[in-house]
């Protein structure tokens, strides 16, 4: 017998599972997936943008705000040199039209290897209850440039910031069909608390991470 | 060695003593911080509960459904027995690809199977990423003692003399300053390894991916980069929907470490589009059941509900005395005293489920309402059955019992008894503490038994009871 028979029989044995029961449990398992119930979630009233910005600020992310895209780059630029960081940065495919040489920034569009030192990404959408980055692997926004570079800076669209966990998933099964093959929600930089309960910053990912929100104001 | 013995010896360490002191209450202090932050954390609670036993009251067809949508997105699911075929399972696909390297995430499974062992006899190289797991394999591959926070028992101090010696580096005393000079010596692994192992926090049976909670990103670094990706979890991870994944998440990292959510939650799914610049070629799920699929149904199945947050070794006060390794085997803390001795044999664990008060604290934090003191008691119940206690505690258990079926025996008893204790008290100064009981001389040898009144709960209540 295989494992997989012998695992899976024994649980059907200790199920008490029949042929009967079987299709009926299907039935109920396929209206359990069509109708998708939601657990209790919490009251998340109000200003979005603001609830995102705070509670991204209290798991250490940084946060700016832009009124249009092409603002970015500046704003970008400014953060850089504050924190006297490379301006040498690496991106997402869709982002490289962005104003970057105007700014004083080098900007290649192109996967991210373990020694670039700055990322720049988009994100699917943003959850305000954490603030919390949703990503969605693709060709054009793959998974490492949030992950390799010591700094990630993050472009985030005001009206894509919902309330919870929940709706992301319903607006990525509107807009993408199904799930890609890496759904990464990021809430702020990489971090380890293994020695001793301590709390340090920069574990194997990026040492910071910096929202820039558009149009988020007025 | 039985878990009696170690924990004598656990609380003879006076370093161990020191470093448990440190550690303790941490976790405690940002759970009931985090919890408040959900409005209804009771209700949320109870929601996790009947998700999980939904998946579990149907595992089989939900198990059925996982696999399909897996195989759809172009995983491949094998099933293993227990960790022999975990082993051989990997290896296997190992040598498909010609891997030289691994790098792996946190995988308690793989704990249970002695995988990093089984692949150095074979010539594979296992590269153990998590800092904690880290610190852990070189240190001649000395076991977790905390299923979240696997150094739990170690100082800093001795992390620094460990990188010292292993890295040939001068010794760092800051915390900051270990955790970048890991980083520096696990980066060119992440980069260059063929095959990336992983656990995992649950499968969803909708889309068939798997979901990985971290925070220091090396869970992502071995699921992103290496050309392979092998996830080893047990069957009985498997939930519904991505929204009972919403909800498990309100639940799981607040209970864990506190926060109010990990720093990275993954959702994965199939393999990467040829067009895709990262991303696994070969994703195989291997779904384990080591005694898993034995509790399902039966008197132990709401164990199967654990989501391995490690709450209630948090808040566990013989785990906080002891540590982990006490526990003897991967699974500590209350958790550990129920899955130990399911998963190896009552027989082979034979004093775990002694090693609580009973005192329900992990029953009132546990993310998911599992009643870890019944099961306990549950489990104590079956050692007397299967005669697996001392003969003088089996005897005196049934002396109790037949005592307490004789009311009038019973009152007459417990009227000696406390007196003869309250005579046992007098020591010329005080009355009230008892230095050496007779039936007890290892409990005394430790603190002073409190002496009784002198009369028992019915004689005052007949007395108050006349007075009124």
């Amino acid at each position: 017998m295989s494992s997989r028979e012998d695992i899976l029989g024994r649980v059907r044995a200790h199920l008490g599972r029949t042929e009967s029961n079987a299709t009926s449990g299907r039935a109920a398992l396929d209206a359990y997936l069509k109708a998708r119930p939601q657990g209790p979630r919490p009251r998340i009233g109000g200003d979005l943008v603001a609830r995102f910005r705070a509670k991204s600020e209290l798991l250490s992310s940084t946060v700016e705000d832009v009124a249009t895209a092409n603002e970015v780059p500046q704003a970008v630029a400014r953060y850089l040199t504050a924190h006297r960081l490379s301006s040498q940065a690496v991106c997402w495919p869709g982002l490289a039209a962005l104003p970057w040489g105007q700014a004083g920034m080098e900007v290649a569009a192109r996967p991210a290897t373990g020694s670039d030192l700055i990322g720049i990404t988009g994100c699917f959408c943003a959850l305000a209850e954490t603030g919390t980055l949703m990503l969605c692997s693709s060709p054009d926004t793959p998974a490492a440039m949030s992950l390799l570079p010591e700094t990630h800076i993050a472009i985030v669209p005001a009206r894509r910031i919902l309330a919870g966990m929940e709706d992301a998933w319903n607006l990525a099964r509107a807009e993408l069909g199904e799930v890609p093959r890496a759904v990464n929600f990021i809430s702020g930089p990489s971090r380890t608390g293994d020695i001793e309960q301590t709390i340090v910053l920069g574990a194997h990912g990026p040492y910071r991470v910096h929202i820039v929100i558009v149009g988020g104001e007025g | 060695m039985h878990f009696k013995a170690r924990a004598g010896q656990k609380l003879a360490d006076v370093l161990l003593q020191e470093n448990l002191g440190k550690a303790k209450s941490k976790f405690v202090g940002m759970r009931a911080k985090a919890i408040v932050e959900v409005d209804d954390f009771e209700a949320t609670r109870e929601a996790g509960k009947v998700l999980r036993n939904r998946a579990l009251d149907d595992l089989d067809l939900w198990l059925e459904q996982f696999e399909q949508q897996a195989t759809r997105r172009g995983a491949n699911v094998l099933w293993a027995r227990d960790g022999t075929e975990i082993c051989r399972l990997v290896i296997d696909i190992a040598r498909r690809h010609g891997v030289k390297k691994v790098t792996k995430s946190k995988s308690m499974l793989s704990e249970e199977a002695g995988l990093n062992l089984a692949l150095e006899a074979a010539g594979i190289q296992p590269v153990e990423t998590d800092l904690g797991e880290y610190i852990l394999q070189i240190n001649d591959n000395e076991p977790p003692s905390h299923i979240i926070a696997p150094v739990f028992h170690k100082s800093k101090e001795e992390v620094s003399a460990l990188f010292a010696r292993t890295h040939q580096r001068p010794a760092l005393t800051d915390i900051q300053a270990l955790t970048r000079e890991a980083r520096e010596v696990l980066r060119p692994h992440f980069l260059s390894a063929d095959m990336g192992i992983s656990g995992g926090n649950f499968l969803v049976a909708e889309t068939g991916s798997v979901a990985l909670v971290t925070n220091e990103g090396n869970g992502r670094m071995v699921t992103t980069l290496p050309k392979v990706h092998v996830v080893i979890t047990g069957v009985e991870k498997v939930i519904p929907t991505l929204e009972d994944l919403a909800t498990l998440m309100r639940l799981l990292p607040r209970s864990a470490t506190g926060q109010s959510i990990s720093n990275y939650f993954s959702l994965l799914t199939g393999v990467k589009k040829p067009e895709e610049s990262d991303g696994p070629e070969h994703l195989y799920f291997i779904l384990v059941d080591n005694g898993r699929a034995d509790m399902v149904g039966g008197e132990f199945a709401e164990m199967l509900r654990c989501i391995r947050c490690g709450a209630c070794m948090n808040h566990c006060p013989v785990y906080q005395t002891v540590g982990g390794h006490a526990y003897g085997w991967v699974y500590p803390g209350p958790m550990g005293s129920i899955l130990t001795p399911l998963f190896t044999g009552l027989e082979n664990a034979i004093d775990l489920p002694q090693a609580a008060t009973l005192c329900n604290q992990c029953g009132v934090v546990c993310p998911v309402k599992i009643p870890l003191p019944d099961l306990l008691r549950r489990l104590r119940e079956k050692q007397m059955e299967r005669r697996l206690r001392p003969l003088k505690e089996i005897l005196a258990l049934k002396i109790w019992a037949w005592v307490a079926r004789h009311p009038g025996l019973y009152a007459l008893g417990t009227r000696i008894a406390v007196r003869y204790l309250k005579w046992l008290a007098h020591d010329g100064v005080r009355n009230d503490r008892i230095r050496i009981l007779g039936m007890a001389t290892e409990w005394t040898r430790g603190r002073d038994f409190p002496a009784p009144e002198g009369r028992t709960f019915r004689e005052l209540y007949a007395a108050r009871k006349g007075q009124a």
